[in-house]
């Protein structure tokens, strides 16, 4: 029955086919809206600046030469761009700090919920998503009124006479650390909530009918279980601090600049787009390289356990 | 109905539409936010029975890009001084002649013909002002005529000085007073401006767009900032005074342009006339709180602007300002640099 085989072929063949081209305009969208954008920041960063913004059509690798290199404009000698350096560095530091600090109230908040009754956590997770209800501009003004001299906290302080004179507390990193905290935090206790609340607690009292402490309770079994959610938590908090932009800028008084005001900066009063392009490129393979780091580093140690 | 007719029908209503609006008369203007006065545009809307949409920006960098890539839609673009050339040069703009519409004898004679735009063939004056140091008198007693207060800030103010962000401005000021000229490559100038520049941030608490609210609460006590910005926030609070650096300051002014893809271009040079009406040109400035280059417009202006400082210089302090530039592009390599490094 050849003729009856090949048929079915020839049919399951224009099947395959008409998949691929009923679905190739989804995926060309994607391809291209993913894609697209990307590829112009790449094209950009290798060309010349033009005059007064925007790029001139040649080649030149300027832009990514003065990402790590920087000619000094008084004795002509080039050297490592300490200024990027700078401006990198402390970008990557406030969002590990961010990660950590947000990590340290999440893990508890979303323990707490994980162990109430049924009906009470949706109340719970319901209460974690209000702040996603407003801006987070208006979240982070928000803090804004509570720090400043004249704020919530000062007031109250200078009322009860426990300080003389105000704290200063806005414009300092503790107050870009406060907002940052504040505004990342859903973002942490929801993955690692999602992880909790499919814990099996029965182990949790396996653990302790065996004679284990609480924190060898916590590290060797609650911990292990819900640790694909503090990961994916901590990706989720990481990635959009390393490109805070609002927050650092309204709290921190913008005196000291983080990584998204120095490319802004090149397409704005610097009009030097090449150099723009470069440096967010560069902030993108930053972020892969921590990834795979994180990622390959969290699934091996993970073997260890189970 | 099947699709066809319904698609029929739906072009016919949009093309009704869209040609009704024309019919109507229509006029979209880009300007910066919170500058346009509502009570003027209601004016002009009832007079030439025109339809006016405002949209905003917040830069000048961001208003050319936009307006570079085509396609905007707007008629009306209100650029500063520093960036007109740039539009003429790249042919954004057309040439309307304001210089020679009706009302542009009412021009004041030193901003008949400014050279960014010699002879008025492109623009009208929409306001202009001053850049110059803010100080509270009830923190700060001494002196205030000086760039000093900024870059090498007396004991009682250190902490409590903000600078307002743009780099053009802050360089403008730190080259004066280290005893430049604006827009100056000279390499041994720069050094002191950067030196200058690094050793002054230390005793700053910001560097923020946002002074008004900020000088009124008490977080700041001092700031660079814009003339008609120091006369809301002395309106708030009158220990709050306005100065003009002995070292110089800088002048800027926005102008109304007609953008050469404008598709209302007649109601476009309607709005430019209508502007530099002395009684409309008040208007304005009642708004923005800028003074607005029209001569008899005085008379019309609130009467907490007529003898304001922030807005009429005194005579003493006019010869010292001078209208800022747009450096050369080479040159501003070099201060973006030098800003970086204060910013890093």
């Amino acid at each position: 029955m050849a003729t009856a085989e090949e048929v079915a072929k020839a049919a399951e063949r224009r099947d395959v086919r008409d998949r691929w081209l009923l679905s190739a305009p989804a995926l060309l969208v994607i391809l291209l809206a993913a894609t697209g954008p990307l590829l112009i920041v790449v094209v950009y960063s290798f060309l010349a600046p033009g005059a007064y913004g925007d790029v001139k059509w040649q080649f030149s690798s300027d832009a990514w030469t003065s990402v790590f290199l920087e000619r000094d404009i008084f004795d002509d000698t080039l050297s490592l761009a300490a200024a990027h350096v700078t401006i990198f560095w402390r970008s990557i530091k406030l969002a590990g700090v961010t990660t950590l600090a947000t990590l340290a109230l999440g893990f508890p908040t979303a323990y707490f919920m994980a162990t109430r009754s049924e009906k009470t956590r949706d109340l719970w997770l319901f209460l974690i998503t209000i702040p996603f209800w407003t801006n987070l501009l208006i979240r982070t003004f928000a803090v804004l009124q509570i720090i400043r001299n004249e704020g919530i906290i000062n007031t109250i302080l200078l009322k009860l006479g426990i300080v003389s004179a105000p704290v200063q507390i806005l414009y300092t990193d503790t107050a870009i650390l406060i907002g940052m905290a504040y505004v990342y935090l859903p973002l942490m206790v929801l993955p690692i909530y999602a992880s909790m609340e499919k814990l099996d607690f029965r182990l949790v009292e396996a653990g302790y009918d065996l004679y284990a402490t609480r924190f060898r309770v916590l590290w060797r079994i609650i911990f292990p279980l819900v640790k694909p959610g503090v990961i994916a938590g901590s990706i989720l908090v990481f990635i959009p601090a390393l490109g805070a932009y609002v927050t650092p800028s309204i709290l921190g008084g913008g005196k000291n600049m983080m990584l998204s005001n120095l490319i802004e900066l090149q397409f704005g009063q610097g009009r030097n787009w090449p150099l723009g392009s470069a440096l967010s490129i560069t902030v993108m393979i930053i972020v892969m390289v921590a990834l795979l780091a994180y990622v390959r580093n969290a699934s091996k140690s993970g073997v260890r356990h189970g | 109905m099947n699709w066809k007719t319904t698609a029929t029908a739906m072009g016919l209503a949009l093309l009704a539409s869209t040609g009704l609006a024309r019919a109507d008369g229509v006029l979209n203007i880009y300007n910066w936010g919170n500058y346009t006065s509502p009570d003027v545009i209601k004016k002009f809307e009832a007079k030439y029975n025109v339809k006016v949409t405002i949209t905003d920006y917040d830069s000048n960098d961001t208003a050319l890009a936009k307006v570079r890539q085509g396609g905007t839609g707007f008629d009306i673009a209100v650029p500063s001084q520093t960036y007109v050339p740039i539009w003429i040069k790249e042919g954004l703009i057309q040439e309307t002649d304001p210089g020679k519409m009706e009302n542009a004898k009412n021009i004041a004679p030193e901003w008949a013909n400014p050279d960014f735009d010699p002879g008025r063939k492109y623009t009208v004056p929409w306001a202009w002002g001053t850049i110059g140091v803010v100080v509270n008198t009830d923190a700060y007693k001494g002196p205030a005529n000086t760039w000093g207060i900024i870059f090498n800030t007396p004991d009682e103010l250190k902490g409590k000085v903000n600078v307002v962000p743009e780099m053009g401005d802050v360089m403008f000021a730190a080259i004066k007073y280290v005893g430049g000229q604006q827009c100056t490559d000279d390499k041994a100038v720069l050094k002191k401006v950067r030196d200058l520049l690094v050793a002054a941030k230390p005793n700053w608490i910001a560097m923020e767009y946002n002074t008004i609210e900020k000088m009124g609460a008490g977080d700041f006590k001092a700031t660079s900032d814009w003339n008609g910005s120091a006369l809301r926030q002395r309106l708030a609070n009158p220990a709050i005074h306005f100065n003009y650096p002995k070292e110089g300051y800088g002048l800027w002014s926005d102008n109304v342009v007609v953008l050469k893809e404008a598709k209302n271009v007649e109601n476009a040079k309607l709005f430019q006339n209508f502007i530099m009406d002395p009684e409309n040109a008040a208007g304005l400035s009642a708004f923005h709180r800028y003074a607005n280059a029209i001569s008899g417009s005085d008379k019309y202006m609130p009467a907490d602007m007529k003898d304001a400082p922030e807005v009429v210089i005194p005579a003493e302090d006019k010869p010292l300002g001078e209208l800022q530039k747009m450096c050369p592009p080479e040159t501003q390599e070099l201060y973006t640099k030098i800003w970086t490094e204060l910013q890093k």
